[in-house]
């Protein structure tokens, strides 16, 4: 179990070390997050008059903080497919550790690699006006909760690269998934606009329970709220999605990781 | 004792409904202190064979034991005492090279402090001092062969697997690299080597163990395998196709094996034994026969000509082993 956590500890450290090292990764990724901002600001921001008056920005933000955290584990599937085809992961996979140290070592450097994100997003945000009505306990509930997702989405991605051929692949197979689920949801447009058959995959969409919830509980314009337990209990539901996302992959990966035969 | 001991050695790759058997049966026997060159082409099975012996992957049938540990059961108990050094460099080129051992030295269970030292001792064994905190990026294809043969040793292992340890080298590093396992052989680490060239296994190993198919097809020392093969070889490119004839003959009574003729090249092949003298006889004898040449040469026993004794059929390696020359 020390051991776990020690091995698991270095290879945090790895996989901080590269962020400075490629700084170009954090910085489009950040790039690409405020450049959704300006987008849906500015040019559909005008198009989708929410009802009451509420400011788009702020309806918008914490739907981009759910997108960027989603989009994350397309970065953890390559960096994971990365080792793979450099024979980094032989080398672990020889080596006297941990078993859970590459899966866990990846996931909570992912973690920390979200958080620094949404730091720069947060404060991009603030200066598009978008803005936290509640109060400093809630502020960090929101941002705690999004970590907790952002821990789900990295196990998906782990699994994810370890279970791809290439990174040319893992990155198709990321964004084919990663984009119906951020606009199958309440992120850009009220889940009540989409098809019927198409509302409670919207409705249930984890990705519109984290950005429910995060509205709640910064005050933020949520205003197509729809029935039954996604609308009443989302920061429940987002949990609960955590729960099952990470009980599925985590120990899938870790399997696939221990009998790896490329 | 023994430090490798594999008996029966099979696995099967199942790729989309095909079956490949990569190793239909190896054993192996390596003892304590000694140097094995697993010598083969491309997919013959060497590296399959390191791979089970170095805990990476499961054999489908037979057992070995490493070191004493079972390759199976006692898989995590063995990964203490070995080390792996793979034909992709496999180091973090994001990290420097003194972060890329201090890692390693941690998971191979080291205190901090220990591993900092020896990694230190290592960047200078290796001749990486100047390099030690420059990230692997920028390093020669040389340098990270070094840095990972580095990282294979941090854990100090009784036994190390070189997977084609200077496969994609140009001459110098690979000759460099040669220097360096000699010092670890002379240093008493028992190793495992494969290799697709048989010069270098002759340069490093106490024993050659020939695989091809998945099978172990001639064992014994580098001179016991090239007398197998029939000594050097003569070749001669003869400038008119009419006296082909006339050079095959010269060639049978002066050689000790069968010709062999590349039709296209005019170029015919024989092993010979007697050296530099008996290629002067060669060519005497050709010029007595009135056969004009374009070219004639001396040359060591390739692994080509080593398997086509073997197996009656060419070594299908990409690489031709004359680079290492």
């Amino acid at each position: 179990m020390r051991q776990a956590l020690t091995d698991g500890l270095v290879v945090t450290w790895r996989n901080l070390k590269r962020i400075p090292r490629i700084p170009e990764l954090a910085i489009f990724a950040i790039l690409q997050s405020i450049m959704f901002v300006l987008l849906f600001a500015f040019v559909f921001g005008g198009a989708i008059p929410l009802p009451g008056g509420a400011s788009y920005r702020e309806y918008l933000m914490p739907g981009i903080f759910a997108q960027t955290i989603v989009f994350a584990a397309a970065t953890t599937a390559i960096g994971m497919c990365d080792d793979i085809n450099k024979g980094l992961l032989d080398r672990f996979r020889s080596l006297p550790m941990a078993r859970s140290a590459v899966l866990s070592g990846r996931t909570v450097a992912d973690v920390v690699y979200n958080a620094g994100i949404l730091v720069v997003l947060m404060v991009s945000g603030f200066v598009v006006g978008w803005r936290v009505n509640t109060g400093i306990p809630e502020l960090l509930a929101g941002i705690g909760l999004l970590l907790l997702f952002a821990f789900a989405m990295s196990a998906i991605g782990v699994w994810l690269g370890l279970a791809v051929p290439s990174v040319e692949v893992a990155q198709q197979v990321s964004f084919t998934v990663l984009f119906p689920i951020t606009f199958v949801s309440n992120v850009f447009v009220p889940p009540q606009s989409l098809p019927d058959w198409l509302q409670p995959v919207a409705e249930w969409n984890p990705v519109s329970t984290l950005t429910a919830a995060t509205r709640e509980l910064w005050g933020n314009p949520n205003p197509y709220v729809g029935t039954g337990l996604p609308a009443e209990e989302p920061a429940l539901v987002t949990i609960g999605w955590v729960i099952v996302i990470v009980a599925i992959f985590l120990p899938t990966g870790v399997r696939r990781y221990r009998n790896l035969s490329r | 004792m023994r430090a490798i001991l594999a008996e029966g050695l099979v696995k099967i790759y199942r790729t989309r409904g095909a079956q490949v058997r990569a190793l239909d049966g190896v054993d192996l026997e390596v003892e304590e202190g000694t140097v094995l060159g697993l010598l083969g082409p491309n997919g013959a099975g060497k590296t399959t064979t390191v791979r089970i012996l170095a805990t990476l992957l499961r054999p489908d049938a037979g057992h070995a034991t490493v070191a004493g540990f079972d390759v199976v059961r006692q898989a995590q108990e063995l990964r203490s005492v070995i080390g792996l050094s793979g034909q992709y460099a496999a180091v973090d080129e994001n990290l420097t090279g003194r972060e890329n051992l201090w890692m390693f030295g941690r998971l191979y269970q080291l205190p901090s402090a220990e591993s900092r030292r020896r990694a230190g001792g290592l960047l200078e064994q290796f001749d990486l001092a100047d390099a030690a905190d420059r990230v692997v990026k920028t390093y020669s294809g040389g340098m990270r062969r070094r840095l990972d043969l580095a990282s294979a040793l941090i854990g100090r292992p009784r036994l190390l697997f070189l997977d084609e340890p200077t496969t994609g080298l140009d001459p110098r590093s690979r000759l460099g690299m040669w220097d360096v396992i000699r010092g670890l052989v002379r240093d008493g680490t028992t190793l495992l080597l494969t290799t697709q060239y048989l010069e270098e296994a002759d340069e490093l190993a106490d024993s050659i163990a020939v695989i091809d198919h998945g099978r172990v097809i001639a064992r014994g020392t580098a001179d016991e395998l090239k007398s197998q093969v029939g000594g050097e070889r003569i070749e001669v490119v003869v400038r008119d196709r009419a006296d082909l004839n006339r050079a095959e003959e010269v060639l049978a009574r002066d050689g000790s094996g069968q010709w062999t003729l590349d039709e296209h090249t005019r170029k015919l092949t024989v092993p010979a034994i007697g050296g530099a003298a008996k290629l002067m006889e060669v060519v005497r004898d050709l010029g007595e026969a009135g056969v004009e040449i374009d070219d004639i040469a001396l040359r060591r026993p390739t692994l080509d000509d080593v398997f086509l004794a073997l197996t009656g059929h060419a070594a299908a390696a990409d690489d031709r082993p004359g680079a290492a020359a």
